[in-house]
């Protein structure tokens, strides 16, 4: 039971629109699909949402081939001012359909409302609205007069952040001059669904985006066809490691942004009360499903009672359920195969030797759920210390001095992002300075921005996005 | 009066600031164009390469931690020490590859004005390649390019001097520690770079240099876990494909073959391509 019981406040479903069934979205229209469709369901009750058409390898083709007219009949030709134009009405009609978007987006995937309304279509629309504004300028980009697009890119995004990362991937892409054959995710592909409706709104050209849906074996079928200029990838380290591979030899261009295993480091120093509340967002954020989460704490060791102590308070507080409800704090996990894997290594973490704690929360009967949970006793041998788990579950260490910090935060082939609490400037410049990551957070976490660039050293991956660099991985130098 | 005896050097490889024998006892000969013997050079082993990669692990992060106002020294003074050198790299450059003395003496000078350049690099492409962001927050951004680590390089094979110090200059500036294969024609130049960075106050085991023969060495670079870049600019008569599917194994970042007389030209490109982006941010109290 919670600390304090709240009347049930669910955002209402009615502004959803929602078609029976979607078709694949090819040369600006929704056409069938030649594979078998599948549905997509809510995972916060296991209830079907919509069937969503499978692209089979010809509609790849097809997609490719559209991208590659789209990009040299009209795309290419286009001035920047228009391209930008057409980012700039994108961004416009997401915000207009944002609560639409958010509730889409809450159901589809099962975040909270309060984070896919006050995070992800927000962002969503300061992409859009960021890299329209670049459209026109590319001689400033850092590559000298006139640098060029790349043609046609094949981007292929996870189901955590499903239109986010759209977003991130299709607003760059398209405002260097490039066209997009895009794979959402096969669990969460209805914002990207809606988005297509968005482009038809905008009266974007036929072709320019393309929006493929399908599993796995859609999204590698794309990363090798041989029209494709360029891939861009978020998900997983071992399917980022495949796409490297399959396009070894070719002249695709790679950007990967895979997973991680940031280190969150509180010295005794800390705000600490701004430190709980920046670790709870570290890892129980969106169910921990964030590549950058902050899901190993390492704190010094003389205030490793009194934070752990707070943080359990802390997570006592957080109401778990329907993601629609404004008050829910932590919402479903994505899919049964998630969730088996976060009880699975949740269950080697024990039998490592890790100590689990969880608040005492109750678990709705259907969909998939996954209490928020603690490790302490936590060694940086145990799987739970080394592994992506990517769901709500953080494992604390401790450490005594920066150096043992710095050691123990970069132990690990990940380096996406670090977080670091100290009151003290000067601490936290030559610590930050140290960490081997690409994204480093002080006193503060989970923090993104369409001007600020993301991604990972190591096997995190490689390429940035956001900002002035991010628009560098879908542009070439121009005539010297 | 007879004429006097030369004494001839031995050329070895370049591992950790010291010349050691390839640790396989092996050498290969290296002739003038004509068919002249000149030298023996080592011909390093897959254990030479794994050396070179760990002596370049344990110098990186002193090369890397060094001011950029330091590093552009050191490579300045690189360029004084090869200037010194002119006419024994002329005479190496003809002797290997038969051009004329006119061309090698342009060779050598573009290999030194090459290093003038990059040098005058290392305290500014952070602030051409990084930002400040402007977040929608009251937050602190930056973005700021690191070195990647430790870059493994197959260095253009047709070139004794000017495409391996192409290669190997832009990776320093970023503060990367450098395993160099040197063109396996025409080693002797690479050796006696190796001498120059010796005395130009290189940490030892910054650059590293290995002849021999690419691809036998170049595997067991692609595949090391501690290689974080793999710069294939020379790679391109090798089964390079290969390689770069043995680095994608730890995600490590790989530069594709560059054919002809542009192949690694000076770039600021070349610079950022060994570096990761760092983004910092860090709160602003309301004040």
């Amino acid at each position: 039971m919670s600390f304090l019981e709240y009347a049930p406040a669910p955002e209402s479903r009615a502004i959803l629109n929602l078609r029976d069934e979607y078709g694949l979205f090819i040369d600006g229209e929704f056409v069938e699909g030649g594979g078998t469709p599948f549905t997509t369901i809510s995972p916060a009750d296991e209830k079907r949402i919509a069937t969503i058409a499978s692209a089979s390898d010809a509609d790849i083709d097809r997609a490719v081939a559209a991208a590659r007219r789209a990009y040299e009949r009209t795309w290419s030709k286009m001035s920047g001012r228009d391209r930008g134009k057409y980012l700039f009405r994108i961004a416009r009609l997401v915000q207009e359909r944002a609560r639409e978007l958010a509730v889409a987006e809450s159901l589809d995937n099962g975040k909270p409302i309060k984070e896919s309304r006050d995070v992800d279509v927000p962002l969503v629309a300061a992409w859009f609205f960021y890299y329209a504004g670049w459209a026109d300028k590319l001689d400033y980009a850092g590559l000298g007069a006139d640098p060029k697009a790349l043609g046609v890119a094949g981007q292929i995004i996870p189901w955590n952040f499903p239109l986010l990362m759209l977003a991130w991937k299709i607003a760059p892409a398209l405002a260097a001059g490039n066209t997009v054959v895009l794979k959402p995710a096969e669990t969460t592909p209805l914002t990207a669904l809606l988005f297509a409706e968005i482009l038809q709104q905008a009266d974007l050209p036929p072709g320019v985006v393309n929006i493929v849906t399908g599993a796995g074996a859609t999204g590698a079928t794309l990363v090798r066809h041989p029209d494709v200029d360029k891939i861009a990838f978020t998900g997983s380290t071992a399917v980022g490691r495949e796409i490297a591979k399959a396009v070894a030899g070719t002249r695709k261009k790679v950007t990967l942004e895979l997973g991680g295993k940031a280190a969150n480091i509180v010295f005794d120093d800390a705000p600490i009360d701004q430190a709980i509340e920046g670790i709870v967002n570290g890892i129980f954020f969106n169910q921990g499903h964030v590549c950058c989460a902050g899901s190993r704490l390492l704190v010094q060791e003389n205030v490793h009672d009194e934070v752990v102590d707070r943080l359990k308070a802390r997570l006592s507080t957080l109401r778990l359920g329907d993601p629609l409800d404004k008050n829910t704090d932590i919402g479903a996990i994505n899919s049964r195969e998630q969730l088996d894997r976060i009880r699975e290594l949740s269950d080697i973490g024990e039998e490592e030797g890790a100590e689990r704690w969880s608040p005492d929360c109750v678990i709705p009967d259907n969909g998939f759920w996954f209490a928020p949970t603690i490790f302490t006793n936590v060694q940086s041998s145990h799987r739970i210390a080394r592994e992506e788990i990517f769901g709500p579950v953080l494992s604390v260490l401790t450490f005594r001095t920066p150096a043992e910090a710095i050691a123990k935060a970069n132990n690990t082939p990940y380096g996406l992002s670090a977080g670091i609490w100290s009151d003290k400037g000067s601490k936290i410049l030559a610590v930050a300075d140290r960490l081997r990551a690409g994204v480093v957070w002080a006193n503060t976490f989970n923090r993104f921005d369409p001007s600020s660039p993301f991604g990972g050293y190591k096997e995190s991956g490689y390429g940035r996005e956001g900002g002035r660099h991010g628009l560098l991985a879908y542009l070439k130098g121009g005539a010297k | 009066m007879s004429k006097r005896l030369t004494v001839p050097k031995t050329y070895k490889l370049f591992i950790g600031g010291a010349f050691p024998r390839s640790e396989s006892g092996r050498t290969y000969e290296v002739f003038s164009p004509k068919g002249a013997f000149l030298a023996n050079a080592a011909q390093g082993s897959r254990k030479d390469a794994r050396d070179a990669v760990k002596a370049a692990l344990g110098a990186g992060a002193k090369w890397a931690g060094a001011t950029a106002y330091n590093r552009g020294q050191v490579l300045y003074r690189v360029a004084e020490v090869l200037e010194g050198r002119r006419a024994q790299f002329i005479d190496e450059i003809v002797a290997q590859t038969g051009v004329s003395a006119a061309a090698a003496g342009a060779e050598v000078d573009e290999a030194i004005d090459r290093w003038v350049w990059y040098a005058g690099w290392c305290d500014k492409y952070t602030q051409v390649s990084g930002s400040l962001n402007p977040v929608a927050g009251p937050y602190f951004d930056i973005s700021v390019p690191e070195p990647t680590g430790v870059v493994a390089i197959i260095a253009p094979q047709d070139s004794a001097l000017l495409g391996l110090v192409s290669a190997i200059a832009p990776a320093l500036v970023g503060g990367n520690a450098v395993v160099v294969v040197a063109s396996e024609r025409y080693p002797l130049s690479a050796i006696s770079l190796a001498e120059v960075l010796a005395t130009s106050d290189v940490p030892g085991g910054v650059v590293n240099i290995l002849t021999g023969s690419p691809a036998e060495i170049a595997p067991w670079l692609a595949s090391h876990p501690e290689v974080h870049a793999l710069d294939l600019v020379g790679a391109g008569e090798l089964e390079w494909i290969d390689l770069e599917i043995a680095a994608a194994q730890t995600l490590t970042r790989v530069l594709r073959p560059e054919q002809g007389p542009d192949a690694a030209a000076p770039s600021l490109q070349r610079i950022t391509a060994f570096t990761e982006t760092k983004t910092v941010w860090h709160t602003k109290s309301l004040v």
